[in-house]
């Protein structure tokens, strides 16, 4: 699975997850950001990406990534 | 039996020892906790106990661990004051070894204990989990030892106690790199023993302490205490390597640094800053 194919089902997800609208979220975002995220929400964001995509997250590979894109990279290589 | 304190409560009802964490914000072990957690080891002990259950009432999880903030400032305070290096250091020896008596006791008891994990189940939280016999976690919970972060170790038996129930890599994995581990991947790695829908661990952890209260008392102490040896040894040279390590001065540093981390994963070191 390419970072390609990730991105569409990772921004559905967290828009549904944080209450946002897809259309309002998009790839170059900061999803901390647009999400205000805190400590407990991230690792709850873990958790759903690791259940939604079969994969495990280390918490150190998402802690300095700030775009979906590049989260979706990160899925993407472990899918 | 019943006792409702500042950091948790707890009741017997029909054999069953209900312990509800209730600290905010995530159940943080310091003195106040720890006081209490001390009235536990006392209470499953006491006659009429045949299992013990035990949750947190706290939306944000089962225990963050260690109160660092509070860990800090005592330490800060106590240098300020003029008090030696091995005096600090045998203070947190005398806590650590506070909690592992108390720890132990737990751990040991001739009762079915369950722990009933959902979200958060961080370093000494993740110890105190570790003491029961049999953990049902609902699919939020994640567990972590973020210790080495600080320049320490996990100090309340958290490496022996999980060494014992899962592979050393897994012990190694964890302990090395930081990361929590997912309460699915963790029931795939067998410490988890029951996996359940959020918000359905403290429900079902009941239903496997009415379990235990079908099985003969005695058969039940001596098959524990048979499949669940305790690692003494080990745990006692970890208390030794934790006050060698918290004697260096990192370890006051960052504990200074989380003190003041407002980041959305504070458990994990910050990424190094490129030279300028």
């Amino acid at each position: 699975m390419t970072t390609a194919d990730v991105l569409p089902r990772l921004l559905s997800l967290a828009a549904t997850r944080f209450g946002k609208s897809v259309d309002a979220l998009s790839a170059g975002d900061d999803f901390f950001e647009s999400l205000g995220i805190d400590s407990v929400e991230a690792m709850s964001m873990i958790t759903a990406l690791e259940e939604r995509f079969g994969i495990e997250i280390p918490d150190y590979e998402v802690q300095d990534v700030r775009t979906f894109e590049d989260l979706a990279a990160v899925i993407a290589r472990r899918v | 039996m019943k006792f409702e304190g500042e950091a948790l409560g707890f009741e017997l009802d029909g054999g069953v020892l209900s312990v509800r964490l209730h600290r905010a914000p995530c159940n943080e072990i310091g003195l106040s906790m720890l006081g209490e957690l001390e009235r536990v080891a006392d209470a499953v002990r006491a006659p009429g106990v045949r299992a013990m259950v035990l949750s947190s009432d706290v939306a944000r999880g089962f225990c963050a661990g260690a109160d660092l903030k509070e860990l800090h400032h005592r330490n800060r305070a106590r240098r300020d004051e003029g008090a030696s290096d091995d005096a600090r250091v045998a203070e947190v020896r005398s806590f650590l070894e506070r909690i592992h008596a108390a720890f132990d006791a737990i751990d040991t008891a001739e009762v079915t204990t369950v722990a009933a994990v959902h979200g958060v189940c961080f370093g000494g939280g993740f110890e105190l989990a570790l003491t029961c016999d049999v953990l049902v976690a609902d699919r939020t919970a994640r567990f972590c030892f973020p210790e080495l972060r600080l320049g320490l170790i996990p100090g309340v038996g958290g490496l022996p106690r999980l060494a014992r129930d899962v592979g050393n890599a897994v012990v190694r994995d964890l302990l090395l790199t930081g990361r929590s581990l997912g309460a699915q991947r963790a029931h795939q790695l067998g410490l988890v023993s029951q996996l359940v829908a959020p918000g359905e661990h403290r429900a079902v952890a009941a239903r496997v302490a009415a379990q235990a209260l079908r099985f003969d008392p005695a058969a039940t102490a001596v098959g524990k205490a048979f499949a669940k040896p305790l690692p003494r040894d080990a745990m006692d040279r970890e208390i030794a390597l934790f006050c060698d390590l918290f004697r260096r001065p990192a370890v006051e540093q960052a504990l200074a640094r989380f003190d003041a981390d407002t980041s959305a994963m504070p458990y994990l070191p910050a990424a190094p800053r490129p030279p300028s």
